[in-house]
């Protein structure tokens, strides 16, 4: 190769890793960083004045797997996920349909749609509360009206985590519902008027077409959903705080809790790296298995 | 007419916000028969072929097709299939998915579905391509599966809106053989859209000429350019197309008409021995012949063709002559008038 063929390759190369290194700079010093940190932080044991902290292996995390409420905050978020998950992409999906028709006010109904997700998370579990106060809350009131008896919604294990779950439903759906809009838009109306001459009903257009289509949002959606479904906790602190006996308790909030309440920084630590690495096992399975049989335009 | 026409548009007339989109539109199309409605963007003609298609519905007038009105009827109630100018393949199915996505709607069995679609892909050369995705095509592949999935319907009547217009010049010329050739071959009924003029006349059995949303002229691709209804359609047909002069310039045309001619009737004579002085404005080598245009203050439109090479200085004045049987005249309005 001649020289200045290899120069102008070096340069391309040098002008890559500039660009690249104020994000690479960025992503170590506040991700990658914090990650290693906190793995090599869970191998310890909690340091007191007297005893030091001093390296235990897997300790933290045997006394994690002994722990049943560690059990119980992993059976509330799994069935936290199960629910808001699919419902909000359904929900979504079904906003996004109807958004997206000829309708008239269309512009409103979107609006209204997306106005929850404008809403920060402590304000949106304000308004919840107000809702879900017994006595004088929205759902309350309106039940009076049937003459049903006052439900502390918030105040009793059995309803506390499905409050908190359609309240994060009624947050995400609007969101979503954005992204599918936004997918909707780029599926030309040819394809409809295609299947029309075909004579291709609504539904089966909307599920052989339309919904093969939207595949790449939904994988891109369903990831999503499944980070926030552990990183969303705000409305905890507002509604419930993981309460009453843990029956509303999500994983992010006991890893708040065992680090700044409790104050045991190594449990925190151990609890923190399983979260990551049952977010990057699924997240490698949404992305390399559900990815093959997605079509990307 | 012993036997009715196939397709019936009468009277029709499609309006957006007031605003004109077709309007007193009425056609006669016989079975079989191919029929191009052709014209500059915005005349009308995809409007008039997606009214028939039912993908709009008219404001005035009435559609037959078959002998049955379907002026209202659902676009899959009318029998016909559609090749659209982008395709509408539908991206994430294969060739073979695309083809018999309609076979499959229509729930027919899957072995008369493999018959058919064996022999559409057969037709139009696809064989081999059945779990291509689209995306995995050439320009003109999905165009053979666009007419695939038309053909595999097996219906008597196909439209096509500009199907051509995406391809390059070659690939145009090679289609438009193949495209005639299955409608021959086939007996169906077909209405093309096109604004390319070369693909309407050489095609189409009937030529509808169209320009703001009104039909123009309707007849045999010789009939339109050899006696145009009127100054649009002599301008619109034909490459180079008709010359006009102003009647003044000509001895014994009466004031306030139009004369038009062809530029393969007009001859360069001597100096003093023509019927009209013009300066030479350019001159474009086409291959066996030079086409030499010419500027008159009373013509628009005017040039001559010379066989081979044979550049003309620009600015050279130069005389031309015709013969009054090749001349067409048109009255004030832009008709032509009778038997000239």
């Amino acid at each position: 190769m001649s020289a200045h063929a290899n120069l102008e390759r070096r340069r391309q190369a040098i002008y890559g890793w500039l660009l690249l290194s104020p994000a690479a700079v960025l992503l170590t010093i506040f991700a990658f960083y914090p990650s290693i940190a906190t793995l090599w932080s869970s191998l310890f044991s909690r340091g007191t004045r007297r005893n030091p902290a001093e390296f235990i292996g897997s300790g933290n995390y045997a006394d994690l797997f002994a722990d049943p409420t560690f059990w119980l905050v992993v059976k509330n978020n799994l069935f936290y996920a199960g629910v808001t998950i699919p419902a909000s992409i359904f929900i979504a999906l079904a906003m996004a349909l109807w958004a997206n028709s000829k309708i008239s006010a269309r512009g409103f109904v979107r609006t209204a749609y997306f106005t929850p997700t404008v809403l920060p998370m402590i304000a949106a579990a304000n308004l919840w509360l107000f809702f879900y106060t017994p006595g004088l809350g929205v759902l309350d009131q309106i039940g009076s009206i049937f003459g049903l008896p006052s439900v502390n919604w918030l105040g009793q294990p059995e309803t506390a985590l499905w409050a908190i779950i359609i309240v994060t439903i009624w947050k995400e759906a609007g969101f979503f519902m954005i992204f599918y809009l936004a997918a909707l838009q780029t599926i030309p109306e040819d394809l409809k008027e295609a299947a029309d001459i075909e004579g291709t009903s609504r539904w089966t257009y909307t599920r052989r077409i339309v919904l093969p289509l939207l595949m790449p949002t939904t994988l891109f959606i369903a990831v999503n959903a499944m980070i926030n479904s552990v990183k969303l906790i705000d409305h905890l602190f507002i509604l419930t705080k993981g309460g009453p006996s843990d029956a509303s308790k999500l994983i992010l909030y006991y890893i708040w809790e065992m680090a700044f309440a409790f104050f045991d920084a190594p449990h925190a630590a151990a609890m923190t790296i399983l979260v990551i690495a049952v977010l990057g096992l699924v997240a490698a399975v949404q992305f390399f298995y559900l990815d093959k049989r997605t079509h990307y335009q | 007419m012993t036997t009715p026409p196939f397709v019936v548009l009468k009277d029709i007339a499609k309006r957006w916000n007031g605003q004109l989109g077709v309007e007193g539109i009425s056609l006669d199309i016989p079975e079989g028969s191919f029929t191009a409605l052709l014209g500059p963007s915005g005349c009308g003609k995809s409007t008039t072929l997606r009214l028939l298609a039912g993908l709009e519905l008219p404001d005035e007038g009435h559609i037959l097709i078959d002998g049955k009105d379907v002026t209202t009827s659902a676009a899959s109630d009318r029998n016909l299939s559609m090749v659209f100018q982008s395709y509408a393949l539908f991206p994430h199915l294969s060739v073979a998915e695309n083809v018999v996505f309609g076979l499959k709607v229509r729930r027919v069995a899957k072995k008369e579905r493999q018959i058919k679609l064996h022999r559409a892909l057969e037709i139009t050369g696809l064989l081999g391509l059945e779990d291509r995705k689209p995306g995995e095509l050439s320009g003109g592949q999905r165009q053979r599966v666009a007419l695939a999935r038309a053909i595999v319907a097996g219906q008597r009547l196909c439209l096509m809106d500009e199907p051509l217009s995406n391809l390059d010049a070659k690939l145009r010329n090679a289609v438009r053989k193949d495209i005639k050739k299955l409608q021959r071959d086939l007996g169906i009924t077909v209405v093309y859209v096109t604004h390319d003029q070369t693909e309407a006349m050489s095609m189409a059995d009937t030529v509808v000429l169209m320009k703001d949303g009104h039909i123009q002229q309707v007849g045999a691709p010789e009939d339109l350019y050899n006696k145009p209804n009127n100054t649009f359609v002599a301008e619109f047909i034909g490459a180079p197309p008709m010359a006009l002069i102003g009647s003044g310039a000509i001895s014994g045309y009466g004031a306030g008409q139009t004369i038009g001619i062809r530029a393969e009737h007009i001859q360069i004579v001597p100096k003093g021995e023509g019927r009209l002085r013009c300066t030479v404005n350019e001159s474009e080598f086409l291959g066996s012949e030079t086409l030499i245009g010419l500027k008159h203050a009373d013509a628009v439109g005017l040039c001559v063709l010379k066989p081979g090479l044979s550049m003309m200085p620009e600015g050279d004045e130069i005389d031309i002559t015709f013969h009054d049987d090749n001349l067409h005249v048109f009255d004030a309005a832009g008709h032509r008038r009778a038997a000239s």
